[in-house]
């Protein structure tokens, strides 16, 4: 096999474009074109991989192990935070052997309230922050966001580019923003929502995924999952090949979020598929892959129980938070 | 006071844009209907056709990737020469045939032809091709593109109107072309030879050679860098003999025109643009759409 | 280093196979021993058979009838019968008997798929995704052709032209017989089609599909036999047009047969397509193109992309990629929903295959296949890819038909193009590039009858699909492919 994947044109190092916009503009422009087309063929084929008895059960519980637990409401309460905790640490009180997600993700002011109700587990709790969903203020308002859900205990930090000035072509602004929020992070892991729906084409989605992982993102994300775009196969394929690329050339290896509209089972196996034939089978842990959901949860613990028990559950046996 | 003796043309081959004799130093004697000696043609060789086929290839992509409207042009430029030597091939035909009005409205209507094919080259793509409506997000277009260098064994009877009504449409897409002349009246071929050399046709792109036909078909139809083959000037032949010319062909897959039982009425008016696409294979081209 | 206690690091998430069920090929109930001529199940003069066998286990599938020379002159004699009559239909009625094939198709789609699978040995993603659902499409669209004829280019009402003899090929043996059987139908010709001897289950079972639409008999007659089945179908003087799908050799056989017969003929032949690839190309894109290029049904694609040209300064990239994807490429057992590469057709293709490949190395040429594990029975082939082949080497210059890539360079454009047309094959090409202007420079240039760019291998009926040079003559597909079945009115013809 190839050892390296090299990409034609790109420094042998894509961190050097961290050192100067004139560089970063350089590495961004040398990236391949991504063929609209081909990539979408490409994610529809890997959509008819089945995956059945044995590989599926292994498929929903690495689902749940990878999913950030989400509520983002505006309704959303300590009490209501907590309830999700619950369900985070413990998917289905009935049978134990379901594992935990990897972690819940709330709005920064209800950090607090999630760190405390998942201490002593293995659940991370993740915050959005950098004025979610928009990312419309001033730097040092997303610093401040930031620094407050670190303080309050936030395991990761889910921050949203500025779509705007990427679109307007300052790279070098988005650049020192993720810059900046990743110091403010401290030890905090970073994960970069790109917003692909408001990127609009793969060839953003790619430019983009590159500059935030040289600026520093531990993991790069699809979309808030409040536009009316949110992840999609493609764009997962898009993005996860940026990572896998970005692996080969640094040997650092980053990771990649799916959010929004993730809801079925069916839905969930087919990134796993993708994770595991574009990234390789090294990308099938938390550490590396995430899907953010809400409402996942209770159709993987459904369709875990039909391949346990053999039959058919009905929603109304499974918590719904 | 003396009669002023004329000048007589000496009949030679038209190859690569020049006029050679056969390397063979071989000639035909042509006489009239009458029996009168007319000239002594170049008798070609199976050398003759190789450097033919040879100036034919070398001509072609250029001919080809001349704008269909410089190539309508130039086709027209035909014509004019043509009509300007109207007279020259009237008397030629007549000469031939013993009829003098009916070789009058030969050459018109050879000059017609040329005119007729000469508007085609800009328009036979969009009668021939066409834009396919696929199931997929593809630009997926389809438009002839011509073959490359085709032989042709030109009609037996009709000098001009015959030769013309075979040569010019195999021109129209961007061929280029060896013709073996009426064996029987060979001089209005080479006549029309000395107008496409004045007419801005490059030199190669068309390639007159006189001679046997018998003795240079079999040699143009097993020749590999030949990519079309016209027999029509193969009308009454046997079915054994069109056989052989079509095995030979087959060798490198050439597209036959195979010939018709009698020599054609060249007079009727063509009714489709056949005998261009004949020399014309379509090339289907795909590309995604998206953003 | 994980974040978490208990780390699952990369946990080994096999696939779980996924066959699909073979039983619904209904293996059982295929006619054994018969031909279908003139609407009926008969036997073959002299009983003959000769045994079909699953290219992926050897396994014995059923034996068909070999028809000999009485039995082409049978099934003829059945097209010429219903010839008059089919051709009077008005066109709206022939259509409405290719639109019923079409949904006959369309509802029987996966028996149709593994039945396929299980003769073939290709992918059933293959069958189920492309091969069922195209060839239901060619019929489906050739059948609104039928009353439409005036519009086919060819002048009012053009006739058509009697009796087709048609000879398809093994690697995609339902999808060639749609592409014969729908044009010739649709524009009122009456068919006797040959498919081919290690793949004649899904003709056998379309037959059934003739019965339930209650096609007229004689109108479609299917000959099963080996090469002398189909040599005596094109040489029979009751035919008056060959249509033909196969290898040059073959196809220049025919050719020759045919001469002076004034008989039409069109043939679809064979091909060692370009693929390029430039240095600007949408890199994963153009790798996927490679592989779909080459590793589509085992290479056994006449427009595959069995010659890589990539631009010397990405050679390294683009190797290395193909490469690490090719490692991905799961091959075994083709009823998997999971396969992507099935087994050789047969093991005289696999005798070729082998050949030309140790002979690519013996010419020098570095050999790096995927190591992957092959089953123990049946006929496999790894996908392989040579590096550093010469332009003069037998794997730059012979159909290969197999899953085996050459790769050669290019500096400039032009080169590219001298190279990709240095061949006597003209069917496909591929160009990966961003630049427009550059893809409809080079799809001028380039001597194929299909070309690529930013895609490979799709295929559509809408789309006229042939050669240039040795890669055969005629269309299949759309308003140019109805040519090859008609004449204009007043012209000859039956």
């Amino acid at each position: 096999m190839g050892s390296t994947l090299a990409l034609p044109g790109v420094d042998v190092d894509p961190r050097d474009a961290a050192r100067s916009t004139a560089a970063l503009r350089r590495l961004l422009d040398a990236l391949p074109g991504v063929d609209a087309w081909g990539v979408e063929k490409r994610a529809a084929t890997l959509a008819t991989r089945s995956i059945k008895r044995e590989s599926k059960a292994a498929a929903i519980d690495l689902a749940i192990r990878t999913m950030d637990l989400t509520t983002l409401e505006g309704a959303d309460t300590p009490r209501r935070v907590r309830s999700l905790c619950a369900r985070a640490v413990r998917p289905d009180p009935a049978d134990p052997r379901v594992p935990s997600v990897a972690a819940v993700c709330v709005y920064p002011d209800l950090v607090a309230t999630a760190v405390e109700a998942v201490v002593g587990t293995d659940v991370l709790v993740a915050s959005v922050a950098t004025a979610f969903p928009s990312g419309r203020a001033s730097l040092a308002v997303k610093l401040a966001d930031t620094s407050e859900a670190v303080a309050a205990g936030a395991d990761e930090i889910d921050m949203v580019i500025d779509r705007g000035a990427f679109l307007a072509g300052d790279v070098a602004k988005v650049f020192d923003e993720i810059v900046a929020v990743k110091e403010a992070c401290g030890d905090a892991h970073l994960k970069v929502i790109l917003e692909t729906g408001e990127l609009a084409t793969y060839d953003h989605v790619r430019r983009a995924s590159w500059l935030a992982l040289v600026a520093g993102a531990d993991t790069i994300k699809t979309s808030t999952g409040k536009t009316a775009t949110n992840a999609t196969l493609p764009v997962a394929v898009v993005m996860l090949e940026a990572v896998r690329d970005f692996a080969a050339l640094t040997g650092e290896a980053r990771g990649v979020k799916v959010a929004g509209g993730v809801r079925t089972t069916k839905e969930a196996v087919r990134y796993l598929v993708v994770v595991n034939e574009i990234a390789g089978p090294a990308w099938l842990t938390p550490d590396r892959f995430r899907i953010g959901a809400s409402s996942l949860l209770t159709d993987l613990l459904l369709q875990r129980q039909k391949l346990t028990t053999g039959v058919y559950g009905s929603a109304d046996r499974v918590p719904i938070d | 006071m003396s009669e002023r003796l004329d000048v007589r043309r000496t009949s030679k081959l038209f190859i690569g844009g020049a006029f050679p004799r056969s390397e063979s130093g071989r000639t035909l004697e042509v006489r009239g209907h009458d029996g009168a000696f007319l000239a002594n043609a170049a008798r070609a060789s199976r050398k003759d056709v190789r450097d033919a086929v040879v100036a034919a290839r070398a001509a072609q992509p250029r001919w080809a990737g001349a704008t269909a409207y410089n190539r309508g042009q130039v086709l027209y430029r035909v014509a004019e020469m043509l009509e300007g030597r109207a007279a020259q091939f009237t008397a030629e035909l007549a000469a031939a045939t013993g009829d003098a009005e009916a070789a009058a409205a030969e050459v018109a209507a050879a000059v017609d032809r040329w005119v007729w094919y000469a508007g085609w080259t800009d328009k036979f793509a969009q009668v021939a091709g066409s834009v396919n409506p696929v199931a997929g997000p593809f630009f997926n277009l389809s438009a002839p593109e011509p073959v490359g260098v085709v032989g042709i064994v030109a009609p037996r009877a009709s000098a001009l109107l015959g030769l013309t009504s075979v040569v010019a449409p195999a021109l129209v897409a961007g061929n280029a072309v060896v013709v073996v002349a009426s064996e029987d009246r060979p001089l209005p071929a080479v006549t029309l030879a000395e107008v496409l050399a004045t007419s801005d046709v490059p030199g190669g792109v068309v390639n007159v050679l006189t001679g046997q036909r018998d003795e240079l078909a079999p040699v143009l139809a097993g020749h590999l860098d030949v990519d079309g083959l016209d027999l029509t000037g193969m009308a009454g032949a046997t079915v054994e003999e069109l056989a052989a010319l079509e095995v030979l062909a087959a060798e490198d897959v050439t597209r036959v025109r195979p010939a018709p039982a009698a020599e054609p009425d060249w007079t009727a008016e063509p009714r489709g643009v056949d005998r261009i696409t004949a020399w014309c294979d379509v090339k289907t081209v795909w590309h995604p759409k998206g953003t | 280093m994980s974040r978490y206690a208990v780390d699952l690091g990369a946990p080994a998430w096999e696939y779980a196979p996924a066959p699909e069920a073979r039983e619904l090929a209904r293996l059982g109930t295929v006619p054994q021993g018969r031909l279908f001529i003139g609407g009926a199940w008969v036997e073959p003069a002299d009983g003959a058979t000769m045994p079909t066998h699953s290219p992926a286990t050897e396994e014995h599938l059923a034996d068909v009838a070999v028809a000999g020379p009485a039995d082409v002159d049978r099934a003829v004699a059945a097209a010429r019968d219903a010839f008059p009559a089919w051709s009077a239909l008005p066109g709206r009625e022939r259509g409405k008997y290719l639109f019923r094939l079409a949904r006959l198709l369309q509802e029987r789609a996966r028996e149709f798929a593994v039945l396929e699978t299980v003769d073939n040995g290709k992918p059933i993603r293959e069958t189920r995704d492309f091969d069922v659902p195209t060839a239901a499409a060619h019929l489906f669209h050739h059948a609104g052709w039928a009353d439409k004829l005036d519009w086919a280019g060819l002048g009012p009402a053009p006739r058509p032209l009697g009796v087709a003899g048609q000879v398809i090929p093994w690697n995609f043996p339902l999808l060639m017989l749609a592409w014969k059987v729908a044009p010739a139908l649709a524009t009122g010709n009456t068919v006797v089609l040959k498919p081919a001897e290690t793949t004649p289950l899904t003709a056998l079972r379309f037959a059934e599909l003739c019965e339930q639409a209650d096609l007229p008999p004689g109108v479609l007659n299917i000959v099963t036999g080996a090469g002398a089945t189909g040599a005596a179908l094109v040489r029979h003087p009751g035919v008056d047009k060959v249509a033909f799908t196969g290898s040059t050799a073959v196809g220049k056989d025919i050719q020759r047969a045919l001469a002076g017969t004034g008989r039409r003929l069109t043939l679809e032949l064979g091909g060692k397509a370009a693929n390029i690839v430039f240095a600007d190309a949408p890199l994963d894109q153009a790798i996927e193109g490679i592989v779909d290029g080459i590793f589509f049904n085992q290479g056994h694609v006449c427009c595959a992309g069995s010659r890589l040209l990539v631009e010397e300064s990405v050679h390294d990239a683009v190797v290395a990629r193909l490469q690490h994807r090719m490692a991905t490429l799961r091959l075994g057992d083709p009823l998997d929903k999971n396969t992507d590469v099935g087994a050789v057709n047969s093991a005289a293709q696999l005798a070729r295959i082998t050949e030309l490949a140790a002979a690519g190395e013996a010419e020098g040429a570095e050999r790096w296949d995927t190591g992957c594990t092959l089953p123990d029975r049946g006929h496999w082939f790894r996908p392989t890819v040579f590096t550093g082949v010469a332009q003069s080497s037998r794997i730059a210059q012979e159909e290969i038909f197999g899953p085996v890539l050459s790769v050669l360079t290019f500096r400039t454009p032009e080169e590219a193009v001298a190279k990709a047309n240095n061949t006597p094959y003209g069917l496909s090409a591929g160009i990966w590039t961003e630049k427009g202007s550059r893809i409809l420079w080079l799809a001028d240039r380039l001597r194929a009858g299909v070309v690529w760019a930013n895609t490979f291998n799709r295929f559509d009926p809408t789309s006229p699909f042939g050669g240039v040079k040795e890669s055969g003559f005629g269309r299949e597909g759309g308003r140019q492919g109805l040519a090859a079945y008609l004449v204009p009115a007043g012209e000859g013809g039956a």
